[in-house]
């Protein structure tokens, strides 16, 4: 596979045990971290021409991160764990509309957690479940065009792992947002555009693009 | 920078219990530090209110701070006595307005007793012109009336009416006492915060009988050093007539009247050609001896400096010590959007907050304290505060230590800075 490309609003499930190098190709096309070599292209900006500091604003921008578990920082409440990203990308603020605490509000109901956006709740007296399910609105929230989501699911129960799968999807459709999906259950991929092993990626000819 | 404020607040309320600690102590050596300075500028003030409207102290040849020791703080001895003919010369020099001869070598359970005449009552000035007053009684009338200052009064709970013994010589257990001599209290001073308060005052005359009758005694050839007395006048004679009072004095207090006419007068004494006399004049002796005893006072300053960067050090130790457990958060930051700098700006908050959060509770605590203290310390110590208030030097004090603390919060900033460049976006737990 002479390179690894994303269609635009493309929700693509890569599969891949641990140590196979996920988290090192989300950190190249979430700017993160730097590819030594090759073309990484996201949203027809070339990461790899940019400084750290550029990298940094783009992520802040155009993408939304889910990681495994403790997304939330544990010292804000529900509301500004959502709002973070506007914080600090006056992009991510201003697309969000009308306004971030309305937005927020929004897609937080869309999760079916209305009632835990009240000002002041704690996300420590959440479930793992509905935690993962506050990153996800934090990730939508200000229309990025891409979110990344690496393994989500896998501290969720089986329940609750389809429920978040479908909102996750329903949530990403709504925003026109492409989707990046990890995780090493195969089981999960049916509901995606398209599946890839991260082997096959690793294979690649040094060309990494996403348009 | 502005969310960075409120996350940086917001993180430290998290760890509020580790925090407040660390405010506690810094909170504690820089109240450590205010109340030093605040005793420090107390304890000048006092100094330098322990004696005022005396435009010279004349005592035999000796340094100056030897003399304003004995004359002025009741410590040390005099080495020689300056002849009541000298002191008498002076008193008539019509540029001279009053004097006040003293005569120390007596004390009475510890306390020292100082022979003088009324006019101490009327002349003897401290603090801020202040006259001396009495809380009970009046000044001496008869041969063995005593007045005592305050502390004395307090210590050993005398009021008017008592009687009380003067032991010869310095300290609590003396040779012999003064028994055939009862005195009593005539009047008590109200305190003023200076060796005052410690005295036991007694008419020259009291003095004079006292070591008369011990001039026969086997004490005499010890004594007739300290207090020579001729023997050639009659006896009782000094009594009735006091100008004439032919004996030695340890010491006299001068008043001008005019304060141009100081100078001149200290130069004539010192070349005084009949005796050899030294005279000072009190500011600039006092001055002197500040300049030695401001050493202990620097030092103290210096602890207390040293204990604030033990504070300081405790923070540094703390926020260090969160790091690790902090990566997370710094991962959750930069995914969202956060830059290397953020959180590298974001610690160096944290600890300016966190000591600013110390210097205000600090400095609170410490005027709070001395407030309530400030009575005591009068009355007790004799210490003035001046100002109770917070003033420039609290706010430079906050500036310092505030800025010291952003200097040590660059070691965990910098850490976390190249932690999260390194660890990205995956969370190392």
């Amino acid at each position: 596979m002479p390179r690894f490309q994303v269609r635009l609003g493309e929700r693509v499930f890569l599969r891949g045990p641990s140590g196979s190098g996920k988290s090192t190709l989300l950190g190249i096309v979430s700017g993160v971290l730097a590819a030594r070599c090759g073309r990484v292209g996201v949203l027809g900006e070339n990461l790899g021409a940019l400084s750290g500091a550029r990298r940094d604003a783009f992520r802040a921008a155009h993408i939304g991160l889910v990681f495994q578990m403790f997304n939330l920082l544990p010292y804000l409440s529900v509301m500004d764990n959502v709002l973070l990203p506007s914080r600090f990308s006056p992009l991510r603020r201003a697309r969000a509309r009308p306004d971030p605490v309305s937005e927020a509000s929004r897609l937080l109901a869309e999760l079916g957690l209305a009632t835990t956006g009240a000002p002041g709740r704690s996300v420590t007296e959440l479930s793992i479940g509905q935690q993962q399910r506050v990153a996800v609105a934090r990730a939508l929230l200000g229309r990025p065009a891409l979110v990344i989501a690496d393994e989500p699911t896998s501290a969720l129960d089986s329940d609750a792992r389809d429920v978040f799968l479908q909102l996750l999807m329903a949530e990403c459709a709504a925003a026109d947002a492409t989707l990046l999906f990890v995780s090493h259950d195969t089981a999960l991929g049916g509901l995606f555009d398209r599946r890839l092993s991260i082997a096959e990626i690793n294979r690649a000819e040094p060309h990494l693009e996403e348009s | 920078m502005k969310p960075l404020v409120g996350l940086a607040a917001q993180s430290l309320w998290n760890r509020r219990g580790t925090a407040a600690l660390t405010v506690f102590a810094i909170a504690v050596s820089v109240s450590l530090l205010v109340g030093v300075e605040a005793m420090r500028s107390g304890a000048r003030e006092s100094f330098a209110r322990t004696i005022s409207g005396t435009d010279l102290i004349v005592g035999a040849r000796s340094g100056p701070l030897n003399l304003l020791l004995y004359s002025v703080f009741r410590v040390g001895d005099p080495t020689a006595n300056v002849s009541w003919q000298s002191h008498q010369l002076v008193s008539r020099h019509p540029d001279v307005a009053w004097t006040i001869p003293i005569s120390l070598g007596d004390s009475h359970r510890g306390y020292r007793v100082m022979g003088t005449t009324r006019d101490y009552f009327r002349h003897y000035r401290y603090g801020n012109r202040q006259a001396l007053g009495f809380a009970a009684g009046g000044p001496f009338r008869d041969v063995h009336d005593a007045v005592i200052g305050a502390e004395v009064a307090r210590a050993l709970g005398y009021s008017p009416g008592d009687e009380i013994t003067i032991t010869h010589g310095i300290g609590e257990l003396s040779f012999t006492e003064h028994g055939d001599h009862p005195f009593r209290v005539a009047g008590i001073l109200v305190a003023t915060g200076t060796p005052v308060d410690r005295t036991v005052h007694v008419g020259l005359d009291a003095i004079a009988e006292i070591h008369e009758d011990w001039r026969g005694g086997a004490h005499s050839l010890a004594e007739s050093s300290r207090h020579p007395f001729d023997g050639d006048e009659p006896e009782g004679g000094y009594r009735d007539a006091l100008p004439e009072f032919p004996t030695g004095i340890t010491a006299f207090l001068v008043g001008m009247r005019s304060k141009d006419a100081v100078l001149q007068m200290q130069r004539a004494l010192n070349e005084f050609s009949d005796e050899p006399l030294t005279a000072v004049i009190p500011g600039v002796a006092l001055q002197q001896l500040w300049q030695i005893v401001g050493v202990a006072d620097r030092a103290l300053f210096i602890v207390a400096a040293l204990v604030v960067l033990a504070g300081l050090v405790g923070m540094l130790t703390s926020i260090l010590a969160s790091l690790r457990e902090r990566r997370r958060e710094m991962a959750i930051l930069r995914s969202v959007g956060a830059r290397p700098l953020h959180v590298f700006a974001l610690l160096l908050l944290e600890a300016g907050l966190l000591a600013l959060a110390g210097v205000l509770a600090g400095i609170v605590a410490a005027h709070a304290a001395l407030g309530a203290a400030t009575p005591l310390l009068a009355s007790r110590y004799g210490l003035f505060m001046e100002s109770a208030g917070v003033g420039v030097y609290d706010l430079q004090l906050a500036g310092a230590v505030v800025g010291a603390a952003f200097i040590a919060g660059l070691v965990p900033a910098w850490l976390a800075y190249r932690n999260s460049l390194a660890d990205g976006l995956t969370i190392r737990t």
